[in-house]
């Protein structure tokens, strides 16, 4: 029986699939499909100190082989999160990370320091939300920026620490080394590409953002590429995302250097990929003599 | 089960008016969940995104569900092209529906392809319904057949007056005080149809729609702007709606 334990920065995940941040909201709504064990965590959606709106409507537009977001980090809280969600994820049977985001270090800092006594298994440093002027994303572009933030949060984070990387930069893999030195434990990427769309009639961006996050499985070649030059600089263990939809997508992100795996756009596709993505990356262990899913991790063979 | 998902063979099919599809799908489980004025979340072959359909009628001793929908870009062109024995990806049944009292008198008020949700909540009512829907012409007039089978009076308005009252929806219900509007249609229409239903305190439920990617409430694109205690604050769609109390929606 294929041993899908893998173990991110000392904390044991059942399996490798990650619900990604935002895409699962807390939880609940898709506790009415399955029990939340069938993943091996999830990641809330985006939390900040205060309770954000989030952007006006739409948020929302479709692109080929993906879509784009501008939710604006509409979420109820840290306080709200700790009191009113964790309680129940924490029953679910499944690792909860913390994804948090913030405007100033000190924002990160102080939810760090809330967190610290809670029961959740991780933190994820949102630095890369591309969707809103002060979400996080301007720590997350340079490599001064993600050493400055990982350093200050990490002066008061006592949990496993993991940086969620932009893609939107020259070089990620320099992103990664920066929040390696620092002391991340763990890097997540990559979250979502900025894109665009407009309509032509109106000739107006769908999104009232005017810009958005692309996601989906069009993203998968971009994110494999990335995880794949990160993973020979960086020593922490990495969670690949960007696009994964089947099993075989999880296959190619983890030998591509990934530990573990986030999925998100996927669950709007099909709510169920999760056990299929699960039920399929066994098949493959079982018929190519894998007996731990972390002998894949960065088995490519490079020409 | 409150929603799952389901592949739903077709049933019926047919183009009840210029590129408007009526289909039906066997759905037993979703069918006995669902409720008027509910919406499902249609899977599109090579799309990533669901289409979310308002539910047109639940047949629950049947076991189906009826779609009506308009072709309005590549998704549902792709909706559009499936055949009887061919079946849909369907999520369902989304959100919250029409509040359905039949002994009241209901005042039901559709604009375009905003007519086909009403139709499940009107069967409920019968004859103590007044139907008052709204085209752009003759050509795209749907449904009247169906709500007067079901004891509803119905009054029909077209923009070019080819069919019916040559004129807006609002022109036809001005004379009527009903115990409660639902309605369904263009922003702008639901403006008005609102504004009646409050100078005449009367209860209004209005459905909307929103570009939606995940349509059960967790990713939140689905905004919308809502009034609550301490001022307003975004909503979803596809959770909170598709169906609000009109007074709570900041239109």
């Amino acid at each position: 029986m294929a041993d899908l334990h893998v173990n991110v920065a000392g904390v044991e995940f059942h399996n490798p699939l990650i619900a990604a941040s935002g895409t699962f909201g807390f939880g609940r709504e898709y506790a009415e499909f399955y029990p939340l064990s069938v993943l091996g965590g999830i990641s809330s959606k985006g939390i900040t100190l205060k309770a954000r709106p989030g952007n006006p409507a739409p948020r929302i537009a479709e692109a080929p082989g993906g879509m784009l977001n501008a939710v604006g980090l509409q979420n109820p809280g840290v306080d709200h999160f700790i009191t009113e969600d964790l309680p129940w994820l924490r029953e679910q049977g499944t690792r909860i990370i913390a994804n948090i985001a913030g405007n100033t270090p000190e924002d990160y800092c102080a939810m760090a320091e809330k967190l610290n006594d809670t029961d959740i298994d991780m933190i994820e440093l949102n630095i890369s939300c591309p969707n809103v002027k002060q979400g996080g994303v301007q720590f997350g572009t340079t490599c001064a920026g993600v050493s400055g933030i990982t350093k200050a949060v990490r002066a008061h984070c006592r949990k496993p620490l993991m940086v969620k990387l932009s893609p939107n930069v020259t070089d990620i893999s320099e992103m990664a080394l920066a929040a390696e030195s620092e002391g991340a434990d763990a890097i997540s990427m990559i979250n979502t590409l900025t894109g665009m769309r407009i309509d032509i009639n109106t000739k107006r961006p769908i999104i009232h953002n005017n810009t958005g996050g692309f996601s989906g499985p069009a993203l998968l070649p971009i994110a494999v590429r990335m995880v794949w030059q990160t993973y020979q600089k960086v020593k922490i263990p990495i969670v690949g995302l960007g696009g994964i939809s089947t099993w075989q997508d999880a296959v190619e992100m983890l030998l591509a250097g990934a530990t573990a795996l986030q999925i998100g756009t996927v669950l709007f596709i099909d709510p169920y990929a999760p056990i299929k993505i699960t039920e399929g990356l066994a098949a493959y262990m079982d018929k190519n003599g894998v007996k731990s899913i972390s002998e894949l991790t960065g088995a490519m063979k490079p020409w | 089960m409150k929603y799952d998902v389901k592949l739903c063979e077709i049933l019926r099919r047919a183009e009840i008016a210029e590129n408007t599809f009526d289909f039906t799908v066997r759905a037993p489980e979703l069918a006995a969940a669902a409720a008027p004025g509910q919406f499902a979340h249609i899977y599109v072959p090579g799309k990533t995104l669901r289409r979310p359909i308002s539910i047109c009628d639940i047949d629950k001793d049947a076991g189906t569900l009826r779609f009506v929908f308009q072709v309005r870009g590549g998704g549902t062109a792709e909706l559009a092209k499936f055949k009887v024995g061919d079946a849909f990806d369907i999520l369902a049944p989304l959100g919250h529906g029409f509040t359905v009292e039949p002994e009241k008198k209901a005042l039901f008020v559709g604009g375009g392809i905003g007519v086909p949700p009403l139709l499940g909540a009107a069967k409920h009512y019968g004859e103590n319904a007044t139907v008052a829907i709204g085209f752009r012409s003759r050509d795209f007039v749907i449904l009247e057949d169906d709500f007067k089978a079901a004891g509803c009076e119905v009054r029909v308005a077209t923009d070019d007056g080819s069919y019916g009252h040559h004129g807006l929806v609002l022109d036809l219900i001005r004379d009527l005080r009903p115990d409660v509007i639902h309605a369904c249609g263009p922003m702008v229409m639901l403006r008005a149809i609102a504004q009646f239903a409050k100078e005449n305190n009367i209860c209004c439920e209005i459905s909307l729609e929103e570009r939606m990617a995940c349509g059960i409430g967790a990713c939140l694109g689905c905004a919308v702007e809502l009034n609550g205690e301490d001022g307003t604050y975004m909503g979803h769609v596809c959770k909170d709606g598709p169906v609000f109390a009109a007074e709570r929606v900041v239109l």
